[in-house]
This record gives structure tokens, sequence and C-alpha cells, in this order.
């Protein structure tokens, strides 16, 4: 796209925004900014208010309180076909009857954009997408992953400032996924358009997004990047969401700016404390983890726990252990090429420094299945 | 499924077959009759019959009758039939069932019944012997069937096309004409066949409110039957049979040539 | 149309313009008064005439429940009532014994074979209905088909039209397709794995098909049942032109109450009769048709 056409992003500006359906929350009171050509994922389980936040930027369905602005301008009321956004569903919602050309110069045809205009301007989304060849396919002749390459195609020909995805690559296979992941992520560079993404993919939000924000029960946990999120989870539940973690419990104790924490008769100590009140738990990451042999000598910083090797995983980029620690609670270690080797049975001690632990505040709703 | 059986099934198919068959097979021979009979086998070989039902008045002022209320059936009751199937699949699912069962009911209702009905109605208000009364009439009776036929293409739309379609820019009117129609219009254009075909054929309603100055064909037929044996009525069975075989046949080919591979 | 892209400006009126689909999940309250043309044309072409016999029938020529009292009090009509009923139900089983063989039989051909069973099923349609009635006379009556049949091959001629039988053999020839179609259907989704499966348990193939096959076709024939039934009750043309005086239907009585005599009083009350038996029937075998158990077919 030439950059004298190429549009740049809209911000989008979500303020205590709900959704409800009759008895039913939906969304609960969420706030959230997106920054011009930012590209923003929306993450969550099924149900967590994440598609129905697209929902309403999209113009799909009304707020029911709140305010929603794109642009710098309030869209409460706007149909979704007067909002000049470029939607790809999961289901590509290609139109059966049109050829893919036709299906690319549709919006363009709805905004009085015909001949060699249109024509060239089709072009150059196909080629963006690389489906050029295929302009007088029908969409039946085509597979999922080339269908979904042209909606994408179609819902950018138009130049909107705002993109929305909603699980776009949730119906293809895992190496398909991987490679138009990559060419989202390049098209959004090349372009600068605004997008905004929502998937139930931890690592695919991973992969794609400058900011990541953790939809849970209808609210917003946390908005950061990939980092930040992972590194610093603000809550039990996006610790668990985002990559792999070992929660460890049991009864705490505070003593100024430390907290200790016994786990299976052995205590562990952490920097750093909680609010009053709240339940302390211990979030670990299994890079953060070493295992050593029972007994071994431990630096003074270091923690220790110590358990059975349950299940050991060759990945050949290094092993992935699960140790059962006396308290019953499965620790995940992941050990780096070059590591010491432990096979299932073995006797071990779960080691990390007291930096190394996230303290969180316990919370029964991180507690559901995490899929 | 042992081949005794499987000989014993088909021949028992063969022998339905022939029941469904068989008026056909005797009527298109019957309408090349030498003589000025019913009697089975036609003797001779004549397109009298033919030449008969095109010269005389009777025949084809009721053909035209007929042609015209159907025609205008077919348009009123496609439209208001494709509308009515929008408002029940789009309904709540409750909403939605108690609806199309109330507006199935005309295929339901004893068909003498409706008439007398209909007659006491009409007599009242003057619309005995009339188009309009006949349009009405034939309207409710083919509004089922064009709902039925179009809400089988709804049931089989992808609505998620319309919310694309909205997506893109395209509004409410602009959504329906360029992408809900087009993709349901073989369930319209049934429809409006079955609409059709069935004011063309209806008799029973007609038989009452028939009058010497408006008669459809099936009345003429009717009487034609009641009062001698006339092969004119094979002869025009016979034309009826062609023409809508080969509507049937188009619309076949037609849809065979959309249907994109 | 030419739709600049709008910098999101918010349009009031746009609001009152319903939206386009929401989530599947919560289907909105959609345009049901779409449906309003229909529902006012069936108000006054249906409802109110059907209001108008109902009224009649008690009304005409005084106020009570005489028409009825000298309907069911008749033999002769008695017996009308009870020859319709006798009637129907001969065309349904025959029907259901001619169509259930060939539905089957549908369902395990090959495709091109399928085509012309099928086609043989819609032909009939092709035929106006009167026409078709006439076809049974030329095959029925003494000098017909049938009997030149029969005189051809050394048998002695049948007396067909005009009786009972006739009626019974013209009438299910009419309504055949429409027992034919309601049990393919759905046969048509019963798994064709099932009886295999079930003879590798052991069951003998007859068994197989009697305990698994049936049943799974049986909201089928009940449809179909039901819809050559109450069309039998409502039938008129054929029995018409192909029964005799002593094989009147009570659609023919109620035909010559209204049309000859002009008695909308008794002719009012025999359609009641015939309406309430209809709907009766439909309550009856309503939650009958019902697939409570769906066998899935996957495609291959």
């Amino acid at each position: 796209m030439h950059a004298s056409q190429r549009s740049t992003g809209a911000a989008i500006e979500i303020r205590k925004a709900s959704k409800r359906y009759g008895a039913f929350t939906a969304l609960n009171d969420i706030d959230l900014d997106i920054r011009p050509g930012e590209f923003m994922t929306l993450l969550g389980p099924s149900g967590s208010g994440k598609t129905t936040t697209l929902n309403l930027i999209a113009g799909f369905t009304d707020i029911t309180s709140g305010t929603l602005q794109i642009g710098g301008k309030s869209v409460t009321g706007l149909p979704s076909h007067k909002r000049n956004i470029g939607v790809v569903f999961q289901h590509y919602a290609l139109f059966p009857h049109m050829t893919v050309g036709k299906n690319v110069a549709y919006p363009l045809a709805l905004r009085g954009i015909k001949g060699d205009e249109r024509a060239k301007r089709v072009r150059r989304a196909l080629d963006m997408v690389k489906m050029a060849d295929f302009a007088h396919r029908y969409p039946s002749e085509l597979s999922g992953g080339q269908q979904q390459r042209v909606a994408l195609a179609r819902a950018l020909v138009f130049d909107p400032p705002l993109l929305l995805m909603d699980e776009p690559l949730g119906a293809l296979d895992k190496k398909l996924r991987e490679w138009l992941q990559l060419e989202i992520k390049r098209i959004h560079r090349e372009l600068g358009t605004t997008f905004v993404y929502v998937t139930h993919d931890q690592e695919e939000a991973l992969v794609l997004s400058d900011r990541i924000a953790v939809f849970n029960g209808g609210r917003i946990e946390q908005i950061g990047t990939g980092r930040e999120l992972y590194d610093t989870p603000a809550t039990l539940f996006v610790g668990r969401f985002i990559g792999e973690s070992t929660v460890l419990r049991g009864s705490a104790e505070v003593s100024g700016d430390e907290t200790a924490m016994v786990i299976g008769g052995q205590k562990v100590f952490a920097r750093g404390r909680l609010a009053d009140g709240a339940r302390p738990v211990i979030l670990l990451r299994p890079e953060r983890v070493a295992l050593k042999r029972a007994g071994a000598d431990v630096d003074a910083d270091e923690n220790r726990l110590t358990g059975t090797i349950a299940e050991a995983i060759y990945l050949g980029s290094g092993s992935k252990y699960e140790v059962r620690l006396s308290d019953g609670t499965i620790a995940v270690v992941r050990s780096p090429l070059g590591a010491t080797d432990f096979v299932i049975g073995d006797t071990v001690d779960v080691t990390f420094l007291r930096s190394d632990l996230i303290l969180l505040p316990d919370d029964a709703s991180a507690d559901v299945t995490l899929t | 499924m042992p081949s005794f059986f499987r000989i014993l099934l088909g021949l028992f198919c063969l022998l339905v077959a022939i029941l469904l068959l068989a008026p056909t097979l005797v009527v298109i021979p019957m309408s090349f009759n030498g003589n000025k009979s019913l009697a089975f086998p036609p003797v001779g070989f004549s397109w009298q019959w033919y030449a008969n039902f095109f010269s005389s008045p009777d025949w084809t002022t009721s053909f035209s009758n007929s042609l015209i209320v159907a025609l205008i059936v077919a348009v009123v009751a496609t439209v208001i039939g494709t509308l009515a199937a929008f408002g029940v699949s789009r309904a709540a699912a409750r909403t939605g069932g108690l609806l199309r069962a109330l507006l199935i009911t005309p295929m339901v209702v004893p068909g003498v019944v409706l008439a007398i009905g209909i007659y006491a109605v009409y007599l009242d208000t003057h619309l005995v012997g009339t188009v309009t009364g006949f349009v009405l009439a034939h309207t409710m009776l083919a509004v089922p069937f064009v709902l039925i036929a179009v809400q089988a293409s709804l049931e089989v739309f992808d609505r998620r096309l319309e919310t694309a379609a909205s997506s893109l820019g395209a509004g409410r009117l602009t959504v329906f004409r360029t992408v809900t129609l087009p993709l349901i219009l073989p369930g319209v254009l049934s429809g409006a066949l079955f609409a059709f075909i069935t004011s063309f054929d209806e008799i029973i309603v007609a038989l009452f409110i028939t009058s010497p100055y408006l008669k459809t064909l099936p009345v003429q037929i009717y009487s034609s039957i009641t009062r001698d044996a006339d092969p004119t009525v094979a002869a025009v069975g016979t034309l009826l049979f062609l023409a809508t075989s080969l509507i049937i046949i188009a619309g076949l080919l037609l849809g065979m040539r959309r249907e994109r591979t | 149309m030419t739709a600049t892209p709008d910098d999101g400006a918010p349009n009031a009126a746009a609001t009152d313009l319903a939206q386009s689909p929401f989530l599947s999940r919560f289907r909105p309250r959609g345009p049901v008064w779409l449906a309003t043309p229909a529902l006012l044309v069936l108000l006054v072409v249906l409802a109110y005439p059907l209001g108008i016999v109902v009224w009649r029938s008690f009304s005409d020529p005084a106020i009570g429940i005489d028409n009825y009292v000298w309907f069911f009090q008749s033999a002769v009509n008695r017996a009308v009532l009870q020859r319709t009923f006798v009637v129907a139900a001969w065309v349904t089983l025959a029907c259901l014994i001619c169509a259930y063989p060939y539905a089957y039989a549908m369902t395990i051909v090959g495709r091109n074979m399928r085509l012309a069973l099928i086609l043989c099923v819609l032909v009939p349609f092709w035929l106006s209905g009167v026409v078709r009635t006439l076809a049974w006379v030329i095959l029925l009556q003494d000098s017909g088909v049938i009997n030149s049949i029969l005189r051809g091959i050394g048998l002695p001629p049948v007396k067909l039209i005009r009786t009972l039988p006739g009626v019974v053999i013209g009438m299910t020839q009419v309504l055949l397709p429409f027992m034919i179609l309601p049990i393919y259907s759905v046969m048509k989704g019963i798994d064709t794995r099932l009886l295999p499966a079930a003879r590798s348990l052991g069951a003998k193939p007859w068994k197989a098909f009697l305990q698994i096959y049936v049943p799974l076709s049986l909201p089928g024939v009940y449809a179909g049942a039901i819809i050559v039934f109450i069309l039998s009750l409502g039938f008129y043309i054929t029995p018409a032109l192909l029964g005799g005086p002593r094989s009147i239907l009570l659609s023919s009585l109620v035909q010559n109450q209204v049309l000859s005599l002009l008695n909308w009083g008794r002719g009012g009350a025999m359609g009641v009769v015939l309406l309430v038996a209809t709907f009766l029937l439909l309550a009856i075998a309503a939650p009958l048709m019902r697939q409570k158990h769906t066998a899935s077919r996957r495609e291959v």
C-alpha cells in the first residue's frame, strides 16, 4: 500500500464498559486503552469477555453502560456498517457466490470506488497476502488457510484504521497457524494499522502482540507486554494462564519485609509481602528452577524443596521434569541442555532463588481448568 | 442383503413405480385418441383434441384465467411467504415455532371445509367469480409452500456472512440485496414455483367460488369429465405435463450451471 | 451505494435501525413483524371463513346443536362418517405397505437409480390433480386398462369403477408420494453402520433390521401416516369422480349440503366434525413424530 494511502492506526479508548444480557454479565466495568498502530491481543479462556469486547468495538452489539471511543470519537449507537473497521472472523465468512476478486472488491464497491482504481487496490491487497493468482477462484475451491488470507485481504483492502480479528487461526492446523502468525505480524509491521486480536492461545498471543490484555470472567486482570505478564503477573490467574508455572501453597508467616511459607515440612523464604489479609501463594516459572541431587549444597539465597521425579520428558532443546513434592504438589521444571539428567523415581531438591519467585494473593477464580 | 431379497425388492419397487406413473402413462396416449371416447386402448391417432383445446373459447379462456391468477399468486405469495420465512426463522425459538405452525395451517385444514367457509364469505362480499377472490384464496393456500421452501434455504444460510458484509460497510438493505438474496434464491424460486403450481392446479376451493364468467382450468376439466367422455381433457393434461416438465428441467439446468465446482 | 469512510460521528437515527446479527449465543428479538402480511392473509381467508363455518353450524337455522344432533342421529350419515375413516385407514395402510420398501430401496441404491426412483415419486405431481383422477377413471372403468389386461390374459373383468376399492386405489396413488418422502428423509439419516454393528454382535440380519432399523425409521412412518390420513379425510375430487352412490365420503356430503342445498348449518356441522377429527389426530401424533434419538450418519 502506498504510504500516502496508508491509514495511521486508530486509538481505542474503553472506559467502565459493561455488557449485560439479561441477568448475565459478559463484561464488568472494563477499562482498556489501545494505542494507534499497536498490536493488542485480547487473551482469555472461553466466556471471559474477550469476544464480547471485540463485538463492542466492531459494533455487532451495543454497550450496556460505559463509553467506547475510536479515533477520539464516541461510537455508541453507531451501527457496524458505518464504523469503517476491518473484521476477520474465525470461519472466514467469505461470500460463497462471489469469486475471490469480487469478495475483496466488495467493500470498495460499497464505497463507490470503481474501475481501474478498484482493480488496482484489489490486486495490491491480494499481493499482500500472496493470493493474487486466485482472483478468479471461488471460496469453495480454496483451503482453509487460503480462505483466511483472502478474508484478511478483504478486511484490509479499504485501508481501515483498525483491524479486528476473532480467533482467525483457530480452525487451522499447527504448522499453518504458525506460518500465518508470522504473515500477520509482517503485514502489521508494513501497514501501521491498529490490530486487535482475540485468542485463547497464550503462545499465539506472545508471538504476535505488542501488548496483551488478559480477560477472566468479564474483567481484565492485567494489561502489559508479554514479558511483563510472564515475569510480573499481577494476579494468580494471569500467572497460571501465561506460560507454565508451579503454584506453591502452605502456611505463611510474615515478618517485616519478608514472607516465609512452610510447604510439606520445609520452609521457603520470599522477598516482599502482600497486603494485609491476603493469603499468599508462590508462583514459580519452570526455567527459574534448578534440580540438584537431594541433600546437595544450597546457597544462602536459595530455597530448597525435596521431592521425587514423577515424569521426565526429553525435549531436544532440554528436558522437562515433573517433581512430586512432599505435600503432593507437582512442580514443573525445565532444565537446559547440559544439566544433570534425572530419571523417574530419583529424589531431588528443587532449588530456586528468593528473587526468582513471584508472590501473589490466592484466588479461587484462578483454579479453573485452563485450556 | 442376499440377492433373493434384492430381486424381490427390485420387483416391488418396479410395481410401485408403475403405480405412480400409471396415470401419466395412460393420459398421454389417450390424448391422441381417434374416437371421442375414453375407452382403453385408444383407437386410431388424431390431433383433434389438441386442436379442440386451442380453438375452443371455453378451454382457452379458462386456461388464460388460471395462468393470470397463478402468476399473480406466485408473485404475491412469494413476497409474503419470504417475509414470513424471515420472521419465523429469525425469531426466538418458541415464537418462531408457533408462528410457523400457524402459517402452515392451510395445508392441514381439510380442503372442503376451507372451501365452504370461503364461499360463505365471498357470497357476502361479492367476491365469487372474481380474480381478487381467487388470488386471495390461492395465496392463502400457497404461502405455506413458500414458507417451507424459503425457510429451508434460510436454515442453511450462514448468518455470519451478513455480519461480515455489515462490517465491510453494507447497510441492512444492501446486505439483503447483495449477500442474502442471491444465496437463498434457489429456495425463493422453488417456493414461487410451488405457489404457481398450487394455484394453477387448485380445484377444491375453485369449484365453490367459480362462476360462469370466471372459470379456471381445473374447473373446466372437472365439468368436462362429469359431463361427457371427451379426450380433450387428456390433451390438456398432456400439455400441462409437458409444460411443467420443461419448466422444471430448465430450472434444474439453471441450478446446475450456478453450481460451481 | 456510496458510503464515505465515516470518522465515527454517532448517529441517533442509526440506532433505531436494527443492528446486524449478534453473537450466535444470544439471538436477538428478530423481525417477527415481517410475518404480519402472511398472518393478515390467513386471518381474512382462513380464520374468518372457518369461524363462519363453525358459527353457522351452531346457528343455522336456529342457535343450538340441532345440526350435530341431526348428523349423528341419521344412520346414513353415521355410515358415511365411518366409511370416511375406514377408507382413510385403508389408504394409509396401502400407502405404508407400498412406501416403506420403496423408501428403503431409495437409501441403498446407487446415485443414478436413486434419481430415477425419486423422479417416479415426483412425476405424478406434474400431472394436474384433476387429470390424474381422470386417468384413474380410464384405468379402472369397465372398458379401462385394468380390465383390458385382465381380459387379455383370460381373467374375468373386475368392477372397480364406482366402488370403494377403486376409490382406495386412486387415493393411494395420489397420496403415495406424501408417505414416501417423509419416510425416506428419516431413513436417510440412519447410520448405515448400525446394522453391520448389530450383526457383528451376533444378531441375525432380519432381527437386526426389526429391532434396530425399524424403530429408528418410525418417526418418518408416523409423519407420513398422519399426513396421508389427514389428507384422505379431506379428499374430495377423487372419491367424487371414482366413487358411486354407495361409496360417498364425508367431503362429498359437505359439498352437497352447501352447494346444492345451500344448507350451511348442516354442511358446516359436518365440516366441523372433519376439522375436529383432523386436529385431534394432529395433537395425538405430533409427539410421536419428534425424533428423540437422532441416529446420525457420517457423510463420507
